[in-house]
């Protein structure tokens, strides 16, 4: 009948669809997308003693002339010094340890959560999030004064009487674990939980009612299920962990060197921008794999469902 | 029919206690005479009142609330967007590019994130001139970016799970869209946006790495100040700075479920 009212829906739709997608759209294109252009620019160009210290890489030699100068040696360095080398090996071991364990501690954690009372499940879970909230950096913190040669632990098994001498536990890479898993954990219950309460019960009783024993029917039905569960989780601690800072710097040692920590000290105290910007490049690529990998993982689930 | 299996319960209570014996302990240690953490020396509320006296970590406390309250403000609205867009907007181009972007900063190291930004900043400074120099207004950006993300999640599986028939009733009544948005959508997922704005207001306040690559001079934070402390050992003050955020913190969330298991009543 009359055209103007649906005119104007039409349109007010396409307003707000600019507005939904647009506004974000720009924000994180100016602000997290551009700077990664800028980071790869400045990987390729050489330091100076300068105010930023680093040189353009392009210049006006003189009128009409553009000179381009690419300077690949930070990332060769990266490449031939053995240091970077092994932050990189041990950033990701280290990632790959602490996934695993939270998976191990995280997985049966979620599993009982999930399976408790309906009742219990909200206050069991609050209690997760609730550290997630105080500050991440006062609860590493905590663990300087436990894990400490003086500390709480050493007293406390001196006083049980299993260990003779305090143990060197602050500083070593065994603190680097405790640390990360402490800090990460939530990470990997909240997906698991999440998946694990979606599943359906009445497979495992179908499965009971077939002669299946509960762990065969753990193993063969809700292990399987709960994959897209562990891919969240594990990709949640993995990813960060890599990059972590804060950790090593506050309980590891000096001598096992991370990535994030490597970048930190390049930049605030060498000042060596360019050397920090190819650092986090190369850290970047091996992170991209990781992260496709779950989104793809994580589509190809969400459809196979449906 | 169900059974209880006890190893199963026996690593749910080690786990909990993982979790909450360092900061009980810090608890503890903060009402401790001494400065030592092993020597229990008397009962003492002695490092609040330093605490209470230490101007620099007081300036640094309300730099970052301030920080933190901007932050969640702009995150909420933004992420906001960034939901509307993946619930309400279906498949549109650029979609799989959109939810990358917004969802990689939850990943993301915080090095990473920190050190383009700065670079950022420093590039915009010389082409454009703003922001002339760096401080409030850079770690806002700089928070704002990755807070947006976490909020967007939350409203995102809010706004999933909402039941539409309120608003197409509401349309066949003949409101306008925004209308409709505003009046029947928003106080529905209000309780989202409260959860991603304290959500977006937790991880600005506990923010160290990115805020110390992209701050500038006389723009310290709170975590940038306990950091610099903490690297000298073990210090009472923070003991009872943590145990304060543990209150503030327990407080808040006896209050967020007193009103949520309200909520559904009323």
């Amino acid at each position: 009948m009359n055209q103007t009212p649906n005119m104007q829906a039409r349109q007010t739709s396409r307003l707000s669809r600019l507005v939904n997608i647009g506004v974000p759209y720009f924000w994180l294109g100016l602000f997290f997308l551009l700077p990664f252009v800028i980071v790869l620019q400045i990987s390729l160009s050489e330091p100076a003693l300068a105010q930023p210290p680093y040189r353009l890489l392009w210049e006006w030699v003189e009128e009409g002339l553009l000179q381009i100068q690419i300077n690949l040696q930070n990332f060769m360095l990266i490449w031939e010094d053995d240091i970077y080398l092994y932050a990189f090996l041990n950033s990701l071991w280290v990632a790959l340890v602490c996934t695993l364990i939270c998976l191990l501690l995280g997985y049966p954690m979620a599993y009982a959560i999930a399976t408790a009372r309906e009742r219990h499940r909200i206050p069991l879970l609050m209690l997760i999030i609730l550290p997630f909230w105080t500050s991440f950096l006062i609860r590493v913190y905590a663990w300087i004064g436990i894990l400490n040669t003086n500390g709480l632990l050493n007293h406390f098994l001196l006083w049980l009487g299993v260990i003779d001498t305090p143990l060197q536990i602050l500083h070593t890479q065994t603190a680097v674990y405790i640390g990360v898993v402490y800090s990460y954990l939530p990470f990997m219950i909240l997906p698991l939980y999440a998946n694990l309460t979606r599943l359906d019960p009445t497979l495992l009783e179908a499965a009971a009612d077939l002669g299946c024993r509960p762990l065969r029917a753990f193993m063969r039905v809700t292990l399987p299920l709960s994959m897209p569960g562990i891919v969240a989780g594990s990709m949640l601690v993995f990813i960060p962990v890599v990059g972590e800072f804060v950790i090593p710097d506050l309980l590891g040692s000096p001598g096992s060197l991370m990535v994030g920590k490597l970048m930190w000290t390049e930049f605030f105290s060498n000042k060596d921008w360019p050397l920090a910007s190819a650092l986090a490049i190369v850290l970047l690529g091996l992170l991209v794999i990781p992260f496709v990998l779950m989104q793809r993982l994580q589509q190809n689930l969400d459809e196979g469902r449906t | 029919m169900k059974r209880r299996s006890w190893p199963l319960l026996g690593i749910l209570a080690f786990g909990y206690a993982f979790l909450y014996v360092p900061i009980l302990l810090l608890i503890l240690y903060s009402f401790n005479e001494s400065r030592l953490v092993t020597v229990w020396s008397g009962f003492s509320t002695k490092w609040y009142g330093e605490l209470l006296h230490n101007q620099q970590l007081l300036d640094a406390a309300w730099l970052s609330v301030r920080i933190a309250a901007t932050n969640a403000t702009v995150a909420v609205v933004l992420g906001t967007l960034a939901a509307n867009a993946l619930v309400r907007q279906g498949r549109f181009r650029g979609r799989t590019g959109f939810e990358l972007l917004l969802m990689a900063p939850l990943v993301m190291p915080d090095v990473i994130i920190g050190l383009s930004l700065l670079l950022l900043f420093v590039a915009m400074q010389q082409t454009i001139g703003w922001p002339d120099g760096r401080g409030f207004t850079t770690i806002a950006i700089a928070h704002i970016t990755f807070s947006m993300a976490y909020v967007a999640v939350v409203v995102r599986s809010r706004l999933a799970q909402m039941d539409g028939s309120l608003e197409e009733a509401a349309m066949d009544l003949g409101a306008r869209p925004l209308g409709v948005y505003l009046q029947i959508t928003l106080p529905l997922i209000a309780p989202a946006l409260l959860s991603g704005w304290l959500l977006a207001f937790t991880l600005s306040l506990d923010d160290l790495v990115i805020a110390s690559f992209v701050s500038g001079p006389g723009s310290t934070t709170l975590p940038m100040v306990v950091y610099s402390s903490v690297r000298m050992g073990v210090s009472p003050q923070i003991n009872a700075l943590a145990t304060l955020i543990v209150l503030i913190v327990a407080i808040a969330v006896l209050i967020a479920g007193f009103t949520m298991r309200r909520g559904p009543n009323r």
